[in-house]
């Protein structure tokens, strides 16, 4: 049992999602950088599916009631085992009693918890993931306790670190593929679109990205259409919306771009007022 | 009929079709048909097809390596889809209040469109519409087939809060609003049922497909509905159509 002494920003609950349900109106949901999620468990030895605890721009104190096995991923908050440092992208053995606190955000914006044999929480629709009207909590709140394994192998000391290439946090270029509609941009609003350092706007979530810079939109109405995690659209008022892991299934605004998987995850651990430029790789 | 249909990857592990941009019955019963079709195909990399209007979006297990021989895969099996690869489609019949309580935009309609608020009602309720799709909120219908008389611009500032099974009015579009959100269509009466349970293996009763006309109900019914459906033993009425 892990208990959730203080919440941070925003902590959810997240697997890979939920797949198959779509034609509900469900949306896919699920970690928002999915590369790091994925180190963690991999390093823990989880099936990479496991929910782990996503947090945004500050971590939650947990207290654990269990000996288990845990790893810090994604953003550098300077995660702490009772009082002393831990590193991130190892594995650190926790004993019953003790305290994960985090300090200040030195790069990133999502902090990924994973604890050996995943986060046993409510599964709804195959997944873990909170959503609200589909959970019946969407996010952690203080008191909270979570079901974990628990684990035994607790005096076995992990030295392995995995490098983890910085670029992940750091790049400004995000790479895209077209979307559907880019071909009714004129050449004019094609060379802004790839040659803008869009900045990050403070309304961004788990839902959609969006971005300062606007683009003169003339393109008419569409019928509303099928989009995915990582669709660019481009609204009527010319702003960017950049679908992240929580989006709607369908949407009525021109699909103009289309983020890669990797870029997904990246634009992910990017503050607000961050800016970024999107390269075309197709 | 064939169609002239467009390809294109869409994302790393997505295809998207597209079919001629219309709301259109026909068209909707080629991109099920078509649907269908794949998904009792041979290609088992296919996770997940979700369809809109007028087009299908395939999503694969994996990274598509090369997109050009999915997509012949693909049109050659558009030429050998089946019409009405069987799936049953039905007939709903969705009970709605249209007391005043609910219709909170019925006289707004009926000033602006100089009719009497039993006339938005018949006109409302005379219609079978198609279920184009689900999405926007989990368990939202789109509806196909709204009487023209009854189009009606959106709400220039949206309501913060629509109370759940609200119907509604937007554009030339109704629908059914599964839970308390916000939203800018005009709200026209309420209806008791539950159009979304995520508890249940299927979450919501209709399908891409499936016909919905609406019952008009008094106040009485709507509580004696409303208890039903919370005890669990409110059956919607339906009836098996011909896909």
């Amino acid at each position: 049992m892990v208990e959730i002494i203080k919440t941070g920003f925003l902590d959810t609950i997240q697997d890979t999602g939920r797949i198959g349900f779509q034609e509900y109106g469900v949306p896919f949901s699920g970690v928002m950088d999915r590369y790091s999620a994925a180190v963690a468990n991999a390093i823990l030895g989880n099936d990479s599916n496991a929910a782990v605890i996503e947090s945004v721009m500050s971590g939650p104190q947990l207290k654990f009631h269990t000996n288990t096995t845990i790893c810090i991923t994604g953003a550098q908050m300077n995660a702490k085992l009772n009082g002393n440092l831990i590193k991130n992208n190892t594995a650190n053995s926790v004993q019953k009693g003790d305290l994960l606190t985090f300090g200040k955000i030195e790069y990133g914006v999502r902090v990924y918890i994973a604890i050996s044999g995943g986060c046993l929480t409510e599964m709804v629709m195959n997944s873990r993931s909170m959503y609200r009207g589909i959970t019946s909590k969407s996010k952690l709140e203080k008191g909270d306790r979570i079901k974990i394994k628990g684990d035994n192998l607790a005096s076995k000391k992990s030295f392995s670190t995995v490098k983890i290439d910085k670029t992940h946090f750091y790049d400004s270029e995000l790479e895209v593929f077209t979307g559907p509609e880019y071909d009714f941009l004129t050449p004019e609003q094609k060379d802004l679109l790839l040659n803008t350092d869009f900045k990050i706007t403070k309304d961004s979530n788990r839902m959609a990205y969006q971005f300062e810079e606007r683009l003169e939109n003339s393109l008419s109405g569409m019928l509303t259409s099928l989009v995915v995690p990582g669709t660019i659209q481009l609204t009527p008022s010319g702003q960017l919306l950049a679908l992240m892991r929580d989006c709607q299934i369908t949407g009525g605004y021109p699909r103009v771009l289309q983020l890669t998987e990797g870029s997904i995850n990246q634009l992910s651990q990017r503050l607000f007022g961050k800016k970024i430029r999107f390269k075309c790789i197709k | 009929m064939d169609f002239e249909l467009t390809y294109r990857r869409f994302s790393e592990r997505s295809i998207l079709v597209e079919w001629p941009s219309k709301i259109d019955n026909s068209i909707l019963e080629d991109v099920l048909n078509f649907k269908n079709h794949l998904l009792n195909s041979s290609i088992k990399s296919i996770v997940q097809i979700n369809n809109a209007y007028s087009s299908i979006l395939i999503i694969y297990k994996f990274t598509i390596d090369n997109a050009y021989d999915e997509i012949s895969k693909l049109k050659a099996l558009y030429l050998e889809r089946v019409s009405n690869a069987k799936r049953t489609l039905r007939r709903w019949k969705i009970p709605v209040c249209y007391d005043d309580d609910f219709g909170l935009d019925l006289k707004e309609i009926s000033e602006e469109k100089k009719c009497t608020i039993s006339e938005i009602i018949n006109w409302h309720s005379d219609t079978i519409y198609t279920v184009f799709f689900i999405g926007f909120l989990p368990g939202f219908l789109y509806l196909g087939g709204l009487d023209k008389r009854l189009n009606f611009p959106r709400k220039v500032s949206p309501r913060s809060q629509i109370q759940k099974g609200a119907v509604a009015i937007g554009g030339a579009q109704t629908g059914i609003y599964p839970n308390t959100s916000p939203g800018g269509w005009n709200i026209i009466g309420n209806s008791p049922l539950e159009f979304f349970n995520p508890k249940k293996d299927k979450p919501c009763f209709a399908q891409s497909g499936d016909k919905i006309q609406f019952v008009p109900i008094n106040k009485q019914e709507y509580k004696t509905i409303s208890l039903q459906v919370e005890r669990g033993d409110y059956s919607i009425e339906s009836e098996v159509i011909d896909g």
